[in-house]
């Protein structure tokens, strides 16, 4: 058994974090977050260095790289500052254009996104369906038209929505089917086709370098070639593809908690209170024990995770399972650790520093690609599977 | 163009937490973190930007442990085409003297039109490795060097001094030349890189083979030995201004002033 990463980990580690150190300065993460920013500067340096499209396919322009590399950079970045860190954000759902596209797709789109001269966006949640989208059936259908698709509908909460050169939109191409999941397809929009209109949403908590939008379709017509994957496989195609996206979203969260934490232990070596350092209580030092002891915790899971996915996919009940718990508990132990840097940091932490910001931009871990409810109803349900139980 | 780039694998002491270790002639060193020397990371900068302009091949070369591989790979991440480490346990506790001729044991050996280095380490600040190494080596040397020019049996340096000066000066090829930071902006290491990076020779030379006796490396081959390390008490003195406002005002200008910090 072994719990080290390779030397070739290590130095992208390294790597992407001496990057994020010289580039990620508390002083642009809170412009980015002041101006509801995409922070394409940043997303076109990283892109240079190959830290966008990691795990793309060479062939298309990406690195080849696997789950633990991904978790490594989201790690990495989100350490040093969180909201830098959502130009991340804009490669969000880019792998299933190799996973599920044509040859014609794949050379289209993804060369770009590694070069970082684009972003695209995946689009399922809708005003009215967003954790129940497969079980009810989506709004947003597609209907064919001769040679042509035919959309009409909304989406909304859609990360880079209004930034995306494409969006990848799940669309119910049979309203027959039973369950409606099964009816569902996805389509690839296009940024100014005619009928597509985005629409910034805004105020919102944190996460504001990933500006989200509401979109809609007013009768937007598509050629039929561009159907990403099979008809009405859609919600297959995204739910697998959930499986290992949800790993790096953990790594994510655990850098927020990581960065969080390296603070809150310098900071409380620093502080006095009744003529010492606040890091010679024990009320202190407990807490710090608690920080460190989620974070690894998280992080074990997290990379276990990535690891099954990388050496085990065979195992894909088992690759759910474990992502689910990691993207679960790492999104939880994250807004505890935030949470616990601003009580440590006290006053300063509330009002004069970046913490209150990442204690803002990690709430949303806990919601995007499946609540954390949603999570534990997967664990759960693979829990029982194992006996038997169908719940 | 043949260039070879000698580094260092340093501890990272700008804003650490220093400790003195029990021999009381060097500094803790478990918990730093380590990484190639500032300086030395220019003088790969450097190198790459000529190759890339001109052709050629860089070699990178450093004394150290095991360890130091993770400099060397990332100055191969960065675009140099092979590296040497020069480990052997006879090595330890080598001056800038007997450091230059484990150097020298290599380099002499090796094919180069240029020989860059940094022009101190940010570790012990000898600052002399490069320059004794051109003693070696009976080539002209330049340090402090924050610009390069190339010409034909020459290159023409400009070196940094104090006050803003600089100096213009053409030394004779094959030379070494100290480069200063801020020479150029070092690259970040790509992913791209870092792959490459797995391809390139990583050669690891011992005493035997670099043809050196045992006394003539290490703390018997040195010159200077180091007697002591401590950090310096922090004096504490504090003035109290009193007054009105502008008196005091005026007095901590003047006293900044008479400081040169303004």
């Amino acid at each position: 058994m072994e719990f080290e990463l390779t030397e070739e980990q290590e130095d992208i580690k390294n790597a992407a974090r001496e990057f994020a150190e010289k580039e990620f300065t508390a002083e642009l993460g809170r412009k980015i977050d002041e101006k509801y920013e995409f922070p394409w500067m940043l997303y076109r340096k990283a892109a240079k260095l190959g830290f966008i499209g990691g795990s793309l396919p060479e062939e298309h322009g990406g690195q080849g790289l696997g789950c633990i590399e991904d978790c490594i950079v989201a790690e990495e970045f989100n350490r040093v500052d969180s909201t830098c860190a959502h130009l991340l954000s804009g490669i969000g759902f880019a792998a299933l254009v190799p996973k599920f596209g044509t040859e014609e797709q794949n050379k289209k789109y993804v060369p770009r996104i590694c070069k970082g001269e684009i972003v695209c966006a995946m689009a399922l949640t809708e005003p009215n369906h967003g954790s129940d989208a497969g079980m009810v059936g989506l709004e947003t259908t597609a209907v064919k038209d001769r040679n042509e698709w035919v959309i009409n509908g909304a989406k909304t909460y859609i990360t880079c929505g209004e930034e995306a050169e494409f969006v990848m939109v799940c669309c119910q191409t049979d309203p027959n089917a039973q369950p409606p999941y099964r009816g569902v397809s996805m389509i690839i929009v296009e940024k100014g086709t005619k009928g597509f209109d985005t629409n910034s949403l805004k105020p919102k908590l944190g996460f504001r370098g990933a500006p989200q939008a509401e979109l809609s379709f007013d009768n937007v017509r598509i050629p039929l070639g561009n159907l990403l994957g099979q008809e009405n496989r859609g919600f297959h195609q995204i739910m697998s593809y959930f499986d290992f996206s949800r790993i790096p979203i953990a790594a994510g969260a655990i850098g927020i908690a990581q960065g969080a934490y390296e603070s809150s232990l310098k900071y409380s070596t620093q502080r006095e209170q009744f003529f010492q350092p606040i890091a010679n209580f024990q009320v202190t030092q407990f807490k710090i024990a608690e920080m460190a002891t989620k974070i690894e915790t998280a992080r074990l899971l997290t990379y276990k995770a990535a690891w099954l996915v990388e050496n085990k996919p065979e195992q894909r009940r088992l690759v759910t399972k474990i992502s689910s718990m990691a993207k679960a508990y790492a999104a939880k132990i994250s807004k505890e650790v935030t949470d616990e840097a601003i009580q440590i940091h006290g006053g300063v932490g509330y009002v004069d520093s970046d913490i209150e910001r990442h204690y803002r931009d990690t709430r949303i871990n806990d919601i995007i690609e499946g609540t954390g409810e949603i999570q534990k109803y997967i664990v759960a349900r693979e829990c029982y599977r194992e006996i038997g139980f169908s719940v | 163009m043949e260039i070879i780039v000698c580094v260092k694998h340093v501890p990272e002491t700008a804003e650490a937490e220093i400790a003195i270790d029990s021999s009381g002639k060097g500094i803790k060193t478990e918990d730093l973190v380590f990484d190639i020397n500032e300086w030395d990371d220019y003088a790969v900068e450097e190198a790459v930007l000529i190759k890339e302009k001109l052709g050629g091949r860089v070699t990178i070369v450093t004394v150290g442990s095991e360890d130091a591989d993770k400099t060397l790979r990332k100055c191969l991440a960065k675009g140099a085409d092979r590296a040497i480490r020069l480990t052997d346990k006879a090595f330890d506790g080598s001056d800038a003297y007997a450091t230059a001729k484990i150097l020298y044991g290599v380099i002499k050996d090796l094919p180069f039109d240029l020989i860059l280095t940094g022009t101190q380490a940010g570790d012990d600040g000898y600052a002399q490795v490069g320059v004794i190494l051109a003693g070696f080596l009976g080539i002209p040397h330049a340090t402090m060097v924050k610009k390069i020019e190339l010409m034909e049996g020459f290159t023409r340096v400009n070196r940094e001094l104090e006050g803003g000066l600089e100096q213009v000066m053409e030394v004779g090829t094959p030379a070494l030349l100290a480069v200063q930071t801020g020479i150029n902006e070092p690259r970040y290491v790509s992913i791209m890189g870092i792959r490459k990076a797995r391809q390139k020779e990583l050669k690891v030379l011992g005493l035997n083979d670099l043809g050196l006796k045992e006394e003539e490396v290490g703390e018997s081959g040195s010159w200077i030995t180091v007697e002591e390390m401590f950090i310096p008490p922090v004096e504490k003195e504090a003035e109290i201004l009193v007054g009105g406002l502008d008196a005091i005002s005026s007095k901590i200008v003047e006293t900044l002033r008479a400081r040169g910090l303004i």
